[in-house]
């Protein structure tokens, strides 16, 4: 939003690349030539590794030694039963974060909009930006201590006669995708919120002035006035987030999974990790890797058309 | 809806009051854990098994602490922590500023293509496996300089500064040519004070970043001891206590932490590591939240 208005005029400022405008600019040239190879080094040239999804990488014959598969490890990567359970445990807990970090994160900001008293809503507002700060280590360390068998969690649900004995919540197959979900949560409703109390913020209130001459209580106000004046944010948002289906997480899933768990903890990136650093089975992993970034690129083109025909703001 | 009480008044107290209920359940929701890990830290090891510590310690101790201390490894993880975040901010902020400058001239003619390079890191990645063989490659495995080399430039940092840069009055730029000042000259001695605040905040946000990674530790460095972080240390002792399903193992086996830690159960090491973890982030959070504004920007700021 706020940079679209200066694009404008750059636009019009095309230059043309003359021997003398590069003695000209020879210091700007000295400053961001540099890290222009750098940025090439280390985000680009790895993206030659693709090769290696097709062939039988073995790290310690050269490049042009290397045995050619064609798509072997591609098929072997459909026909695994395993994977194919990665796949689903890396959207559906993408889809659950999606929807757990969005709805607590409107109906948040939509509660802390209603607190008139400044003070008191500074406050609650500091405390829950906190988490979003800790690395999810001390999290899910937080989030094992909690569920334990001595947990807290136990604890209180026992007393309320919930529950006759303790749950081992973190050995349960059932439970891993909401933990991950309601953690996701924990650590990010506070800071999620940010950016709907900004676009809430920007109403006109003379349309809270004109509900309330026309009578109008606070939850139609909620309904009829805040919610359609953060739509667009929530749109550019949830477009944003598509693009990002398949990276569902890394280090909560494997900080609290469990060989009890498995089947449903394993996302792409920790099957990534484990085929490839863990077993050595490079090209496998790496075609498994390429798959994600595929999907993600398609997916994230796929948004952004959408985003242009709905007449939002293209993301790209 | 038609009202059935006279405007309101009742509902409203009603709403209000259950707000600040919720609010006030947030709060505690929030916190609590923090407390307890904090009282737990300063419990007797043998004592915080029996359960049942809340918000205070019940037999008071400072010997986990002693016991992390005690072992040269949590130390050294301590002080390799530290360093890696303090050089790679630096280093971070000096750069990305340094090339935000150059891309915020318009006349620059690689403007365009050099600004795309960057934002469309942001959305693409080579994946795992190519990025180690790279790291490899370079010689940064079992290196320092993996965790500064690595992450020297974020595009979207980068954006982020060049938009503040663009909004220092052209004329200062312009005089400062007129008294002779190359760029970089101008850079050192205009850009980057008048960018003070917008550096500030990402730098912050790099420092917490930098100390809360783990993840390259435990990719690039994990088979040298003097090269452990903190946070992977405490990724260890979690991952060893619980890796086995649930809270079942609270034995001694597999601990992090030198013999002078067998005295004291994991349960604690980890709440006293959690704690040494996260006091430099609890430390820099009034500084961090004071610029939260900007952080709230920059999520509306594409090229």
């Amino acid at each position: 939003m706020a940079g679209f208005s200066s694009n404008q005029k750059l636009i019009k400022s095309r230059n043309i690349i003359t021997l003398d405008v590069l003695k000209k600019q020879k210091q700007l040239i000295f400053m961001s030539a540099p890290l222009l190879v750098y940025i090439i080094i280390f985000a680009y040239a790895p993206m030659w590794g693709w090769i290696m999804s097709f062939q039988d990488y073995k790290p310690a014959k050269s490049f042009f030694d290397q045995q050619w598969v064609g798509f072997k490890h591609f098929e072997f990567l459909f026909t695994d039963p395993v994977f194919f359970n990665v796949l689903r445990n890396t959207i559906c807990m993408s889809i659950i974060n999606l929807v757990f970090s969005f709805v607590s994160a409107i109906g948040l900001a939509l509660l802390l909009n209603e607190i008139k008293n400044i003070f008191f809503k500074r406050t609650v507002q500091i405390i829950s930006y906190l988490p979003h700060f800790l690395s999810w280590i001390i999290v899910t360390g937080i989030v094992a201590n909690v569920l334990s068998t001595q947990g807290i969690i136990n604890e209180v649900l026992m007393k309320m006669g919930l529950l006759t004995e303790p749950v081992t919540w973190l050995s349960e197959e059932k439970y891993f995708w909401g933990i991950v979900g309601v953690s996701h949560v924990w650590k990010e409703v506070g800071w999620n919120t940010i950016i709907y109390l900004a676009a809430m913020s920007a109403i006109d209130p003379c349309l809270y002035e004109a509900a309330n001459i026309d009578g109008a209580n606070r939850y139609q106000k909620m309904w009829h006035i805040t919610l359609p004046g953060i739509k667009s944010t929530f749109i550019i948002l949830l477009i944003m987030n598509i693009g990002w289906l398949m990276n569902a997480g890394f280090e909560i899933q494997y900080l609290l999974g469990n060989g009890l768990v498995i089947d449903y903890s394993q996302t792409i990136d920790i099957f990534v990790l484990k085929y490839g650093i863990g077993m050595g089975r490079f090209s496998f992993a790496t075609a498994a890797g390429v798959f994600k970034s595929v999907v993600s690129i398609t997916l994230l083109l796929l948004a952004n058309a959408v985003a242009k025909r709905v007449g939002e703001e293209r993301i790209i | 809806m038609k009202k059935l009480f006279r405007p309101g008044k009742f509902e409203s107290l009603m709403f209000n009051g259950f707000n600040a209920v919720f609010m006030i359940l947030l709060m505690v929701v929030t916190l609590y854990p923090f407390i307890n890990t904090l009282a737990v830290s300063f419990n007797e090891s043998q004592d915080t098994l029996r359960g049942g510590i809340y918000l205070l310690p019940r037999a008071f101790t400072l010997k986990n602490y002693v016991a992390i201390f005690s072992g040269g490894t949590l130390v050294n993880a301590f002080f390799i922590s530290v360093a890696r975040t303090v050089l790679s901010t630096i280093l971070n902020i000096f750069l990305t500023a340094m090339l935000a400058y150059a891309l915020s001239r318009t006349e620059y003619v690689f403007r365009k293509f050099i600004t795309t390079v960057f934002v469309l890191t942001m959305y693409f990645h080579a994946g795992l496996i190519p990025v180690f063989f790279l790291m490899k490659g370079l010689g940064l495995i079992n290196n320092f300089m993996v965790y500064i080399i690595p992450t020297l430039i974020s595009a979207f940092n980068l954006i982020v500064i060049r938009t503040y840069i663009r909004t220092i009055p052209e004329s200062m730029i312009e005089s400062a040519k007129m008294d002779g000042a190359g760029e970089f000259r101008i850079f050192i001695q205009i850009i980057f004070p008048l960018c003070r605040p917008v550096l500030a905040t990402i730098a912050l946000f790099v420092a917490v970043g930098a100390w809360n990674t783990w993840f390259d530790t435990f990719l690039y460095c994990s088979s040298k001891q003097e090269l452990s972080t903190l946070q992977y240390e405490l990724m260890r002792i979690l991952y060893t206590a619980y890796a086995q399903g649930g809270s079942a193992a609270l034995g001694s086996g597999g601990l992090a932490a030198d013999q002078a830690a067998r005295m004291v159960s994991p349960m604690s090491i980890q709440a006293a590591i959690t704690i040494i973890a996260s006091v430099p982030i609890l430390f820099v959070y009034p500084f961090l939240q004071k610029h939260f504004v900007v952080g709230l920007n920059v999520g509306s700021v594409k090229e």
